[in-house]
């Protein structure tokens, strides 16, 4: 499997389990399938920045810290909606959004197939 | 008159084996080494202001098929250029008929000697990586070596690493970027290595070659020398003895490594094993595929040879990813925090 394809179906499984965790939050029972959707392709998106960069530069921390800052930024854009009662809810957002964006960052650095001639070691 | 005795005997004989350089740029320093075939000296490339080691003949060799093999192992090094192989400078005859082959000198110690001050598994396990990876670029050229032993290896003194003799190196046919049979520097190679002739050196000798089977020997019989150069480095002994028939007929089989040394690790006894094995079609492919094994060991990475426990899968997959455990266990943890803290 290519980096950007790990990037892109890691990014998807882990936004779309990040949101199935809602289920454990019973007030959020009215947006469950808006934030499933939403995390999910937050997690695509997350994995299609991450793992281009991973398959342009090989650079495990660089390629970590990267994910760790395009996860929190996606995820304050979604925390930027408020909730029914008009409530913000950062912390609860961007803190599952921004590790699992480093996740994605190490995976994509660590596995997943490098095309010849494309990453400066 | 007093009878001439042994020392004084072998004096004269070696004053008058040694060849006049006089006809060529070189001038006579020392002598190295000596073999079945020639003698290597050191000598000064007077044009070129450098030393030199040149092989040359023991006596004009009337048959020529030892200038034939000489000829024959030098244009095979010059096909090899790769760090791991001695470059050559020249092939010439000198004066009085002997052929000559100049080389670079290459100043260091035979592998097994200079292990003897390396006690430490990893490097000398990177060394032989450097081996195998010399190996398989001579495999690719279509080139066996078929005297792999840790006196054929020479350690430079950054940790370079030259396997040397090529003299009874065979090439195995026209491969991917080398010249037809017909018109390559190894025409005539059959006739060098006839079926039922051994040559090499029986600890380190596959088999198959030393049944004198010629056919038989391909890269695989290089595969089970990177395995004997292998258990040597592992355990500082040969994996044969020199008389390696039992009365019966039989091979005496190869003693494992770990029942020399248990401290030795059982993936790399494992390896060593497969590359040392009767049968090629046991072994590895080629020394690629060897260079690759090692180099998954030395990374922790899982095996052709060694299937190790489950748990023990397990915790060398951990230890290798433990950034990725940490990152996942952080988002567990706060995932759990979130939920308790919202409960509570």
């Amino acid at each position: 499997m290519s980096k950007l394809t790990l990037g892109i179906v890691l990014g998807g499984i882990l936004g779309l389990l990040d949101g199935l965790s809602t289920f454990f939050v019973p007030e959020a029972a009215d947006m469950m399938v808006q934030i499933i959707v939403g995390s999910t392709l937050k997690g695509l998106v997350t994995g299609v920045i991450i793992g281009y960069f991973a398959v342009k530069r090989k650079a495990l921390w660089t390629g970590i810290f990267l994910g760790l800052g395009v996860g929190l930024f996606l995820s304050y854009l979604a925390a930027l909606m408020p909730d029914p009662s008009g409530q913000h809810h950062y912390f609860e957002i961007m803190l599952p959004g921004g590790i699992l964006g480093a996740v994605v960052g190490f995976a994509t650095q660590k596995f997943g197939r490098q095309s010849a001639g494309t990453a400066n070691a | 008159m007093s009878p001439l005795n042994d020392g004084v005997l072998n004096h004269l004989l070696r004053v008058i084996d040694e060849p006049d350089l006089s006809s060529t740029k070189y001038r006579m320093h020392e002598r190295l080494a000596s073999g079945g075939m020639g003698t290597i000296y050191l000598a000064y490339d007077a044009e070129l202001e450098r030393p030199a080691a040149v092989k040359v003949l023991h006596v004009p060799d009337p048959s020529g098929e030892l200038e034939a093999r000489l000829i024959r192992e030098a244009r095979i090094m010059a096909r090899l250029e790769h760090p791991g192989i001695v470059p050559i400078h020249e092939v010439g005859r000198l004066a009085c008929g002997r052929v000559f082959c100049a080389m670079k000198y290459v100043r260091g110690q035979p592998l097994d000697r200079y292990v003897r001050d390396v006690p430490d598994l990893q490097t000398r396990l990177r060394l032989f990586l450097k081996i195998c990876e010399t190996m398989a670029f001579a495999h690719d050229q279509g080139i066996i070596h078929r005297d792999l032993k840790p006196a054929n290896i020479m350690v430079g003194p950054f940790g370079e690493v030259l396997v040397m003799d090529w003299g009874l190196a065979k090439s195995l046919g026209t491969t991917a970027g080398s010249e037809s049979a017909a018109g390559s520097p190894m025409a005539g190679d059959d006739q060098l290595t006839q079926g039922g002739v051994v040559a090499g050196t029986p600890a380190f000798m596959a088999p198959e070659q030393a049944d004198g089977r010629a056919q038989a020997v391909d890269v695989r019989a290089d595969v089970y020398g990177l395995g004997g150069v292998l258990y040597f480095l592992l355990t500082g002994k040969a994996p044969g003895t020199k008389d390696r028939e039992h009365p019966d007929g039989q091979y005496a089989p190869v003693i494992r490594p770990r029942f020399r040394d248990s401290e030795i690790p059982k993936a790399l006894d494992a390896v060593c094993m497969k590359a040392l094995a009767t049968l090629p079609e046991h072994r590895y492919a080629n020394g690629n595929a060897l260079a690759e094994e090692i180099s998954d060991y030395l990374d922790g990475r899982p095996l052709q040879a060694y299937r190790p426990p489950l748990w023990s899968r397990a915790a060398a997959w951990c230890s290798r990813n433990k950034v990725l455990l940490a990152l996942l266990g952080a988002y567990l943890l706060m995932r759990f925090l979130l939920i308790f803290l919202r409960k509570s």
